[in-house]
Formats: C-alpha cells, structure tokens, sequence
C-alpha cells in the first residue's frame, strides 16, 4: 500500500511530498506519468510545479494524459486523491474537481505564505483541524484564481465543498487576504467525493519540523487513515 | 473528403476578469492610445478532412470542447471554411 506521486515533466514539489509522506510514516513513490498507476496505489498526489509547459491552460495537456484515466478510476473507487497547485489545475481541468484555477488579479506569479481557513474540518483532508482554524500555508503560483460561476459555486458552498478559504490573521476573509482574485476566496475543493480535493497553496511545504511551520501535516495525515 | 480550416476562436466568458488583457489595455495607454475596453482571444486553425462542412465543424466542435476551451471559464466560436 502506497501513495503514488505523479510526476509529468516539469512537476518540482514531487520529492517535497515523499518526503513530507515519509516523515509522517506514510509510504509513498515517484511514479513517471507515462508508467501509470501501480496496482497496489493506496492514495495518489498530483504534485505542483509544471506540466507540459503548461500549454494552452496551466494543467490542460496533463489533465488529458493517460495517467489521469487511472486516476479517474481510482478516485471513483475512493482511493485518496490531492492534487497541489499544478495539480490542482490538472485536477479541475480533468473534471475531478469543479471549477477552474486561472490567472492571478495580478497578472503576476505569487509566492508568498498567506493564512487558510479551515471551511470543513469534517473531511479527510481536514479532520485533524476544527471548522474556523487559521492554518499558514505558502502559494507559488501564476494561476491560482478560483474561477466557477456563480450558480456552481452557491452549490458548492451549501454542500460544504469548499475545503479551505484565503484569511487574515484572525481568521476573516477579506479582500486584501484574498491573494490571487479567487471567488469568494476560495483556496481548496473538494470533488464530488470527500476522498478527492484540491488546492492551490502547498501542505508539502509546511510539513517537516526543520522549515518552522508544520500546519500542512494535517491535509497529508489523509494518506494514513 | 474536402480539405477544410476549422477556426476555433476561444475567449473568456462575459464577466469573467482578464487580468492578461486589463495589462495589455494598461500598457497600450502608457504609449497614448485612447482606448475603452479590451478582450484577448486565442484562436486556433485546424486543418482537417471531412465528407462536409457541417461534419467538421462537428469535429472541430467537439476539440472545443474537450481541449482547446475550458467550458467553465470559456465560450467558443468555430467557423469551417474549404481550404
């Protein structure tokens, strides 16, 4: 039983993540997208950095690629599935996941830490937090606007599919917390399971005691249970 | 089979922000030019073979909507021309 972490050409947080899985005793590998997915995949990662050159949209050749069909496949059979930044995009452009993630308000790639409000503690990616906790992740991203309409997105919120929002400090989402223009700041989704979500900023990133900050450890803790 | 141009004109949906095109208008002021709005567009032509023009379009259609446009976030636009 192992996470698989994809990689596609250009992916740069894959060794991130199997080292913030090992750190937490979850077994986890790199898995080269053209190898599909192994047998014995207890959950799978779609890691950030790039894929594709991002052509055309940010994850839309990968979303396409033959990996995501066994990923489609596993996720339908309620395998875990998270897909970070990169993956993210490739996630909703794949249709795992609502929505789309485009290009910043600012026109500009971010990288900065911002704060996450916990929307729905009551998910594997989150049932280590409690509803309303302010946990500090950090983007890197060019392509990070939350873009669904407005119907869509009305839904989402009734059915609790919002996984995580941009904040202030004290835990209210504001505009000015609000990094990259996303609607009603939304952050992180969940798929039509709870099993599958995706977000933009990265939980890799703040999982290993030696950076400072392990709030991250908590959405990889999924891949445990 | 006739040899056709499938244009496939891709542009965000109405209400949707640009921040691409709000820069592109930003910096054509900087250089003086009055303008009162601006919208980027991608559009792509595909050579295809087809028995008519109402099934290519189709094809290139179904391109749209499967790659070359993101539904969400996107309308499309796709004109068939001989070649």
């Amino acid at each position: 039983m192992t996470v698989s972490v994809i990689q596609f050409g250009g992916s740069n947080c894959d060794r991130d993540t199997v080292q913030a899985l090992a750190h937490l005793d979850i077994d986890a590998e790199l898995v080269w997208h053209e190898d599909g997915l192994p047998a014995d995949t207890s959950g799978v990662v779609i890691p950030g950095g790039f894929s594709y050159g991002d052509y055309l949209r940010a994850g839309a050749m990968a979303a396409r690629s033959p990996i995501m069909d066994d990923v489609r496949d596993a996720a339908e059979s309620g395998t875990p599935v998270l897909g970070i930044c990169n993956g993210a995009q490739i996630g909703c452009e794949s249709s795992l996941t609502p929505g789309a993630f485009t290009t910043n308000e600012s026109a500009r790639f971010q990288c900065e830490r911002v704060n996450l409000r916990v929307e729905n503690a009551d998910t594997p990616w989150t049932d280590h937090f409690e509803d309303g906790d302010v946990v500090e992740f950090p983007i890197a991203h060019g392509e990070g606007r939350y873009e669904v309409d407005d119907d869509r997105l009305e839904q989402l919120e009734a059915d609790d599919r919002v996984l995580f929002r941009y904040c202030d400090a004290d835990g209210e989402v504001t505009p000015e917390a609000n990094p990259n223009g996303s609607k009603h700041s939304v952050a992180g989704v969940l798929g039509e399971r709870d099993s599958v979500a995706v977000l933009m900023p990265h939980p890799e990133r703040v999982a290993l005691p030696d950076i400072g900050h392990t709030d991250g450890q908590g959405v990889l803790r999924a891949f445990g249970e | 089979m006739t040899a056709y141009t499938a244009t496939v004109e891709v542009r965000l949906k109405h209400g949707v922000l640009d921040p691409e095109a709000e820069t592109t208008g930003r910096a054509l002021e900087r250089l003086d030019f009055e303008l009162e709005g601006l919208r980027a567009a991608d559009l792509f032509e595909v050579d295809l073979d087809d028995e008519s023009a109402e099934a290519a379009h189709e094809r290139a259609t179904e391109m749209a909507e499967r790659l070359l446009a993101n539904p969400t976030i996107h309308d499309y636009e796709v004109t068939v021309e001989e070649r």
